[in-house]
């Protein structure tokens, strides 16, 4: 089999998706690399992304393989796109394994209304969601949560927000873990990581986050699709956001305690963003209960977020909630650790799976799946870059066997931020998607063009990826109409 | 002598910032951070905070001076342009940073963003020390 581009030494195709990095890549590594890719996106991937992926098979406990999704590229310590399990006894837990922007997600709305109900209504649809939803650098929120109700957010997450009126109890049984992660502990969140916290919820941040108007262009399961409640032509609504200053700032105070506990635990890393210590350390369950109360914190976030947009779309399209039909499809975590059920080695196992920039993908008869989607499996949503297709999948058994039950995050990055400010103008790109139909709205066009199209790989070819290889398979595809940038 | 250079990276920004001691090193890597997320030549410096830290080496104290600013402009509302660290010092086993920041209130209808630094990295961190002077290399989140 013949690949174009850069040729990266020491790594061995050993399927058609499947490239492993050798254990004699890197000295000290435990188990072998798995990078998923087709020979397309291998064109595109970044030595440093398979060093970084090398690196994590160092870390002690590491079961079976550190992996990368199709979407990898180079991140901080992990890749983005990179997943590990560790041994929940002998393994470690590492902060760079899930990132700053704790459980940043995605959350899929399904309505009653079809592509040419909003005809003519888009721009003022965004421009009302615009106000709703603060975006953007210092933008705050209208809601100050207090100090009992931070706590109670931090332990509580989506739980907390439907309790308050923003939302309904169907919203938790469709979401990952019903918006929460258990173990979330006020009491390993500093006094900084709830400062910030505090003025931020309800808002979506900067960055690649977003709000996306959607719709249903193409059906590849009906069968799926149809427990999914979607249908061709179908409006749906899509949230990517995380965490905010609070995840931020959880990461920042743990991994600075960890680079200690790497010296007392005597652990030696490749890179200190690596820093970690043993699972059952007390520094270790310190971080985790921490990273639980930030998931929870981005969930209760998101769930904020949903509420205010409904209420937008009540407005604009002067219909009730039972008339629109805003229900959740699904909300997915990119960035977190959750401690997990898996087979290794013929056994049972508890693991912690680290996915960071990595969405979980259980497939069907796991009982982690929500009751209405037991019978296909989960649902895996996969946003694109702007004004690119996004992608429904549902979760597989293959991805029990090959990814601790993980699959893809998203596009992945191909170009640097300023590589694309200095490629492209928000101003054009701007108006490239308006003639494709596709409204944006930003805070300022820099933030466009540095989340143009094309400093994205493929949303479809990275999503094909993990459907050949029975990680996921398409449900459906939505395209974009309008989208508030972060 | 040039103050900072930044380097490409795919996901994040990524900077050397230059002294002549550790002290101006310190302060221009601040002064890149702050320009990763805003042209900062025409803030107004009229606030100031004064920071004290103390961190095991040169590279932790590094982390947790920048990741000091981000808190600080994030919680204060406080975009900074100006930078001064008086002294950095081995005292015991600790390394113990003095320093001033300078700039304006934020204000969404003044100060347009290029992007927003989530946070400061270990990722490819580095504080050399060399008889030409000192470079510091940093990896911020954004």
């Amino acid at each position: 089999m013949d690949t174009e581009g850069p040729v990266i030494e020491g790594l061995e195709r050993i399927d058609n998706d499947i490239w492993q990095v050798p254990m004699g890549y890197k000295p000290g590594m435990r188990v072998p690399g798995r990078i998923y890719l087709s020979d397309k996106l291998f064109t595109n991937l970044e030595k440093e992304a398979v060093d970084q992926v090398a690196n994590v098979a160092t870390l002690p406990g590491i079961q079976k393989f550190s992996m990368a999704m199709p979407d990898a590229h180079v991140g901080y310590g992990f890749p983005i796109g990179g997943v590990a399990a560790f041994d929940a006894e002998e393994g470690v837990i590492s902060p760079g394994g899930v990132g700053f922007d704790i459980n940043c997600g995605v959350r899929l709305i399904r309505s009653n209304l079809v592509k040419s109900d909003v005809d003519g209504k888009i721009n003022a649809l965004l421009d009302s969601l615009f106000k709703a939803v603060p975006s953007g650098v210092g933008s705050k929120s209208r809601i100050r949560a207090s100090e009992s109700e931070l706590e109670a957010i931090f332990t509580q997450g989506s739980r907390w927000a439907v309790e308050q009126g923003y939302g309904v109890e169907a919203d938790l049984t469709h979401c990952e873990g019903e918006g929460c992660i258990e173990g979330g502990d006020p009491a390993q969140v500093s006094a900084k990581a709830r400062k910030r916290g505090r003025p931020q919820l309800g808002t979506l941040g900067s960055g690649n986050h977003f709000l996306e108007l959607q719709y249903v262009d193409e059906i590849y399961d009906p069968v799926a699709a149809e427990a999914f409640n979607l249908k061709q032509g179908q409006l749906t609504f899509m949230i990517h956001c995380g965490s905010r200053g609070a995840g931020h700032q959880v990461c920042t105070d743990h991994l600075r305690n960890l680079t200690r506990a790497v010296e007392k635990y005597k652990i030696n890393l490749p890179d200190k963003q690596l820093a970690c210590a043993p699972a059952q350390s007390e520094e270790a369950q310190a971080y985790f209960c921490a990273m639980a109360s930030a998931a929870n914190y981005a969930w209760t976030n998101r769930q904020i977020i949903m509420h205010h947009c409904r209420e937008v779309f009540e407005q604009q399209m002067n219909m009730d909630a039972d008339e629109l039909g805003l229900n959740l499809v699904y909300d997915v975590a990119h960035n977190v650790a959750k401690l997990e059920e898996h087979d290794v080695d013929g056994g049972k196992k508890q693991v912690y799976v680290h996915r960071k920039g990595a969405t979980r993908a259980f497939p069907a008869g796991h009982p982690d799946v929500p009751q209405a989607y037991r019978d296909v499996g989960q649902p895996v949503l996969i946003p694109g870059s702007m004004g690119t297709p996004s992608y429904v999948l549902c979760g597989k058994q293959a991805a029990m066997d090959v990814s601790f039950g993980s699959a893809c995050h998203g596009a992945g990055r191909i170009m640097s931020r300023s590589g694309a400010k200095r490629t492209f103008r928000g101003e054009q790109i701007q108006k490239d998607l308006s003639g494709q139909g596709i409204s944006v709205r930003a805070a300022h066009p820099s933030v466009i063009a540095e989340e143009a199209p094309g400093v994205y790989k493929s949303s479809s070819e990275v999503v094909d990826v993990v459907d050949r290889l029975g990680i996921a398979g398409k449900v459906a595809k939505l395209m974009p109409l309008g989208v508030v940038k972060g | 002598m040039k103050k900072y250079e930044f380097i490409e990276h795919t996901a994040d920004a990524r900077f050397k910032a230059f002294g002549a001691t550790a002290e101006e090193a310190f302060a221009n890597a601040a002064q890149a951070m702050f320009n990763v997320m805003i042209d900062t030549s025409d803030i107004n410096p009229q606030i100031t905070e004064y920071i004290e830290l103390q961190a095991p080496d040169l590279e932790n104290l590094l982390v947790d001076w920048l990741s000091e600013l981000l808190y600080l402009f994030e919680v204060n509302m406080v975009v900074f342009s100006r930078f001064e660290v008086f002294a950095i010092e081995k005292k015991g086993l600790e390394y113990l940073l003095s320093a001033k920041a300078e700039g304006e209130p934020l204000d969404l209808e003044k100060h347009v963003f290029d992007t927003e630094v989530k946070a400061v990295t270990y990722n490819d961190l580095g504080v050399q020390i060399t008889s030409q002077g000192v470079t510091v290399r940093i990896t911020v989140d954004i």
